[in-house]
């Protein structure tokens, strides 16, 4: 029989990991709520985000948590050129273009890795990777008690981006009715690069605090690309509340899973929640509309 | 101008079947073999995503069953790997049948049928990689017995008959398509699914048979897989590169044509050898895929063999 501490243990750190699946989800919620795409490209991204902390880590000494204000506005960069030149100009409009041309995008970024980084797994040597905290009966590592904590307060810092300013309610117009919101003088393509841009910066804080607790290999994308849309499936395509709740439910999923059903066959769970959401409940929990 | 056509095919036929008695050397047939291979494959996601607008991104789906399938049979169960060619096919059409079955009785379409497709792969990627009789993570070494009664061959050309068939017959079924009710009304689901729907077509049903169709190329293209390597494990039978080949050479040779797929797969396959010895950078081939496929969405919707032929239609009119 399976000990309370134990349980409660798997419940902590699923919780924990589920902060970053929520980081990692936001971005694609809020690309998928304001562009109506699918960013297939987002594990690909999320992988180079990583390398550009490992590489500033390993080149200039730079910890990953100070790293943080150059990755996050350079990843903001990124994503609205990618989006401003690249997928808006050549999707002419279809959703499956979109689709296929974030695939190649992530086919590009995969496999340049894998020719500049070969496919060896690499970690950053830090002090405090190991620093134990107590939370009630289980210990769980430094940096992923930070990364939790953070990954709240970005949410946070998202959705009063989105609620208060200005261009929070450009973005929501934007997202409602284009066509009504062009009219009323606002710069569409420019807030769709800048949605683009915003959902890219949420990588790169993501990978920031990844990197202390996490590896990356040029293939790295592949678990968080399936992860990412079945947490935002799960919470409701769009939806921020959904997002974070969706990433704790996927965290606690995944470490309950490797608890009952062992390291491999525990990660069935998440391809299986997605399958299960998408032909059951594809609004997810918190989708408003179909 | 129908028997133009035909008469164009017959020599077309008749060049395959001769090449590697022109070609005379082990490595040239090879890359035959490695390009008709594929160009098998995209065929299997071409009628599913070229003619019947369903998009997979897990195709390997069907690939890994086939490959799986056959060499269980063969090695847990010493049946004849011929016979498992052919139990394979029949898994690969289940398993299409599974995953359309759920896929559009639920109604996915689009992205989410894309997604879908990837979710199951995973599955059944994880699920091999745990279970006992796919030989979990250390995958399943095909012994080798070099005889064609037991689907391996000493030398390149008697893989290249094989898999000139496969690829014969799948192209087949896909010429078959451009002229039978059955094509035009997988092509009206793809222009455009509530208006099909609207005038009659039974929707569900025919994109049933295409992803069963589609599942039994990709299992025979599995099964070759294993019996020309030897080998197969989890992530070469369930992974997402496999997923990734079969839509690209299908989109950048042309989707929904009936040679996009060898087009594209002669293309890719150029590109890796150009990468590998004049380049020495083997991974390369892949980006410069991946950038050919962003430029294709952007710029050749009708794919490389869409330049072919507005070329020829320019001569024509000239």
């Amino acid at each position: 029989m399976l000990e309370p501490v134990i349980l409660l243990t798997a419940l902590i750190n699923g919780l924990m990991f589920g902060a970053i699946y929520a980081l990692v989800a936001l971005g694609l919620t809020l690309i998928y709520g304001v562009l109506h795409i699918i960013n297939f490209a987002h594990g690909a991204l999320l992988m180079l985000a990583m390398y550009a902390v490992f590489l500033l880590f390993t080149q200039f000494q730079l910890d990953p948590y100070l790293a943080l204000p150059v990755v996050v506005p350079g990843f903001f960069v990124l994503g609205y050129v990618l989006y401003r030149f690249l997928i808006g100009k050549l999707a002419r409009g279809k959703d499956q273009n979109i689709l296929l041309i974030t695939l190649g995008l992530s086919v590009v970024l995969e496999n340049g890795a894998l020719f500049f980084f070969k496919a060896d797994i690499q970690t950053l040597n830090l002090e405090y990777a190991y620093d134990m905290i107590e939370i009630g009966p289980a210990l769980v590592t430094l940096p992923k008690a930070i990364s939790f904590g953070a990954s709240i307060v970005i949410g946070l810092a998202l959705w009063a981006l989105m609620a208060k300013t200005d261009l929070g309610k450009a973005i929501r117009a934007v997202a409602k009715e284009r066509v009504g919101a062009r009219l009323m003088g606002i710069d569409v393509d420019h807030i769709f690069a800048v949605s683009y841009g915003i959902g890219i910066a949420c990588l790169g804080a993501a990978a920031c605090l990844l990197m202390p607790s996490f590896y990356v290999t040029p293939t790295i994308g592949h678990v968080f690309v399936i992860i990412a849309f079945t947490t935002v499936v799960l919470g409701g395509m769009g939806s921020f509340v959904g997002a974070l709740i969706g990433g704790f439910l996927i965290g606690i999923t995944e470490s309950f899973g490797g608890l009952f059903l062992g390291e491999s066959l525990g990660q069935i769970g998440i391809p299986l929640i997605f399958v299960l959401i998408l032909l059951f409940r594809p609004t997810g929990l918190f989708g408003g509309k179909a | 101008m129908r028997s133009v056509k035909l008469q164009t095919l017959g020599v077309g036929v008749v060049f395959l079947v001769a090449l590697p008695w022109l070609l005379d050397s082990e490595f040239l047939i090879g890359f035959a073999v490695l390009v008709l291979y594929s160009a098998t494959l995209g065929q299997s996601w071409n009628i599913l995503g070229g003619y019947a607008g369903q998009f997979s991104f897990g195709s390997v789906l069907f690939f890994g069953t086939g490959a799986y399938t056959s060499s269980i049979l063969h090695v847990t169960y010493g049946i004849n790997p011929w016979i498992g060619l052919l139990v394979g096919v029949v898994m690969g059409m289940a398993v299409g049948a599974f995953v359309g079955f759920l896929s559009f009785r639920f109604g996915l379409r689009g992205s989410y049928f894309a997604l879908i497709t990837l979710a199951f792969a995973e599955a059944f990627r994880i699920l091999a990689n745990t279970v006992e009789f796919t030989g979990a993570g250390i995958g399943i070494y095909i012994p080798l017995r070099q005889e064609p009664a037991n689907f391996q061959f000493t030398s390149q050309m008697g893989f290249y008959y094989v898999i000139l068939a496969f690829f014969l017959i799948s192209t087949y079924i896909t010429l078959r398509l451009e002229h039978t009710r059955f094509g035009a009304r997988l092509m009206a689901i793809r222009e455009n699914e509530d208006a099909a729907e609207a005038l009659g077509v039974n929707t569900f049903r025919h994109k049933m048979l295409a992803i069963m169709i589609s599942g039994g190329i990709g299992a025979a293209g599995g099964t070759f897989y294993a019996q020309y390597y030897l080998y197969i494990d989890p992530y070469i039978a369930y992974g997402v590169e496999k997923s990734v080949e079969m839509l690209l050479v299908s989109i950048i040779g042309g989707m929904g044509t009936v040679f996009g797929p060898l087009v594209g797969a002669f293309a890719l396959h150029s590109i890796n050898e150009i990468a590998r010895h004049y380049l020495e950078a083997p991974g390369m081939s892949l980006v410069v895929y991946g950038v050919i496929l962003v430029l294709i969405i952007g710029f050749l919707p009708d794919g490389l063999i869409g330049l072919l032929k507005s070329k020829k239609k320019a001569g024509d009119d000239a």
